[in-house]
């Protein structure tokens, strides 16, 4: 199933947001989203999984969502949105309450996406017993019992520490590894991005418009060594020269706001 | 190079000045936590106080009677049964008037809280109609429902009622988006939005309102029955108050701060058993 950005342009007010964006997500391909801050980034994801209505344009599916998949458009949050009252296992079983899968089904969905995400041990904990990457688990694990086609993820390591969000990243990749499951990934940390994706969409700064489309010229299973380490190193500081200045004018525009 | 300077030719004071010292603690107060015991034993130091000062005739007992007294009056009137009939009385306005109030706030407070027409109409009403003292209304409720229970309790429910509303609406305001937004990317019905998402992350806001209720319903329960009213804690203190029967009337007032602390606890017990999660 493909997601299709056709042309969004998005204003709050006066201020005009988004203009006229443009791409296509491709069944089981991982495109990020990166820019300046302010540009737009989490804005165009809540119009792409149907959180907000754009001003013009539109999010559109092609094709049919594969078997089984309850929600095929789904997010993981920066703030994880766990229900505090709720335990690990009960938050896992609340994206399942619209679908008609009997109790046994259900419970076996959810089992499945807990051992996915090595929850399995903690399903009767409550959120705030957890780490901010425990929860994180608890969000992603959430979103896979649905069987997503293409998962929307906001920022989804950006609260958390870097040796969490690098065990994170690690299960990233390999969840994604198949090509079973797309994703839009909204990051500022360009390293995320060239780890992760397959193409990555460049912002400009407010109104947020593509600047450029890189394409990582290397599979994902290709980029565990180090030659392929260096490649993705040299794309990260060409990204970060494409979004270095307008990063700076985005900055002193919100610290003069 | 870390050194000490033990240089002969320093002098004293570039010596002292060396010698390693203990970095002044700056850190302390400003963090106040309720002791285990101080609270009684100030209550008890006060209570003491105020007996002593009666024993021995600093006080005019017609004035403010000794504890000892207030003590002997309670257990008195618990003996004749009297203190039962007053109590119950009161605490069936207050729980019909309270529950009445209660659900008709949560009835009204939810809309207003979802819905944006219903919050445009409702909180014009409860702006307008909050600030007037509800017991001002009692005589037009007596004009209304007669001179039975129904006044009593309609004030009760009156004063309950906004209360609950204003602590509704805004615990459901209070309820993160995030959460929202979160359920309703899963596809999750309405119905199951508000029995899952916004009711229990507005319960927190829902229970502070029924502290305040509580005392309000208090409040409004002894101030009907002072002026309407044969029995109830109310009326007792003032028939005692009449009498100058002071012994009584304290009898009375302590009952209402027990009663007060009771609901309190009850409060704080539904606190612990339906916000565990916090």
């Amino acid at each position: 199933m493909d997601l299709i950005a056709d042309h969004i342009s998005h204003r709050f007010g006066a201020l005009e947001v988004l203009e006229d964006v443009s791409f296509t997500v491709r069944s089981g391909e991982v495109v990020a989203i990166v820019g300046p801050s302010g540009c737009g980034k989490s804005t165009l994801l809540s119009i792409l999984g149907g959180l907000l209505q754009p001003s013009a344009g539109a999010a559109e599916l092609r094709g049919a969502p594969p078997p089984g998949s309850f929600n095929p458009l789904t997010f993981v949050f920066q703030d994880f949105a766990l229900l505090p009252w709720f335990t690990v296992e009960q938050n896992v079983k609340f994206a399942l309450l619209h679908t008609d899968l009997a109790i046994s089904e259900r419970r076996a969905v959810v089992d499945d996406a807990l051992r996915r995400t090595s929850l399995s041990d903690f399903r009767g904990t409550y959120p705030k017993q957890l780490s901010g990457g425990m929860r994180q688990r608890v969000g992603i694990a959430r979103a896979l019992a649905v069987r997503p086609a293409i998962l929307l993820m906001d920022e989804p390591l950006s609260a958390l520490d870097s040796q969490t969000r690098e065990l994170l990243m690690e299960d990233f990749i390999g969840l994604l590894a198949d090509g079973s499951m797309g994703a839009v990934y909204v990051t500022h940390n360009l390293e995320e991005a060239v780890r992760l994706a397959d193409r990555i969409v460049v912002l400009s700064r407010r109104p947020g418009r593509i600047r450029e489309v890189v394409t990582i010229p290397l599979t994902r299973g290709e980029r565990g060594d180090i030659t392929a380490r260096a490649k993705l190193l040299a794309l990260q500081s060409e990204l970060w020269s494409l979004i270095r200045e307008q990063a700076i004018d985005a900055e002193r525009e919100v610290q003069h706001a | 190079m870390l050194d000490r300077a033990d240089d002969p030719a320093a002098s004293p004071q570039a010596h002292a000045d060396t010698q390693p010292r203990p970095v002044t603690f700056r850190g302390a107060g400003f963090v106040p936590g309720a002791g285990r015991y101080s609270g009684w034993i100030a209550l008890v130091l006060a209570i003491g106080f105020w007996q002593l000062a009666g024993s021995a005739a600093l006080v005019n007992p017609l004035f403010l009677p000794a504890p000892s007294a207030i003590a002997v009056a309670i257990y008195k009137l618990a003996l004749s049964g009297a203190l039962w009939h007053h109590l119950s009385v009161s605490v069936m306005r207050i729980g019909t008037g309270w529950i009445l109030g209660t659900v008709a706030g949560v009835i009204v407070g939810f809309p207003i809280g979802l819905s944006s027409l219903a919050r445009g109409v409702g909180i014009t009403f409860i702006s307008a109609l909050f600030p007037i003292p509800k017991i001002a209304l009692l005589p037009l409720l007596i004009l209304w429902l007669g001179i039975g229970e129904e006044p009593k309790i309609a004030t009760i429910a009156l004063g309950v009622f906004f209360s609950t509303a204003i602590s509704v609406y805004s615990g459901v305001d209070n309820v993160p988006r995030n959460l929202i937004r979160m359920a309703q990317s899963f596809n999750v019905p309405f119905h199951s939005i508000v029995r899952r998402v916004i009711w229990p992350g507005a319960l927190p806001s829902v229970l502070a309102g029924f502290r305040i209720t509580a005392s309000v319903a208090l409040l409004l329960v002894v101030s009907a029955e002072m002026i309407g009213a044969e029995y109830g804690i109310g009326a007792f203190v003032l028939q005692a108050g009449n009498l100058m029967q002071t012994d009584q009337l304290l009898a009375g007032v302590v009952i209402l701060s027990l009663f007060g602390l009771a609901v309190g606890r009850l409060i704080n017990l539904l606190e612990t058993r339906l916000l565990h999660w916090r």
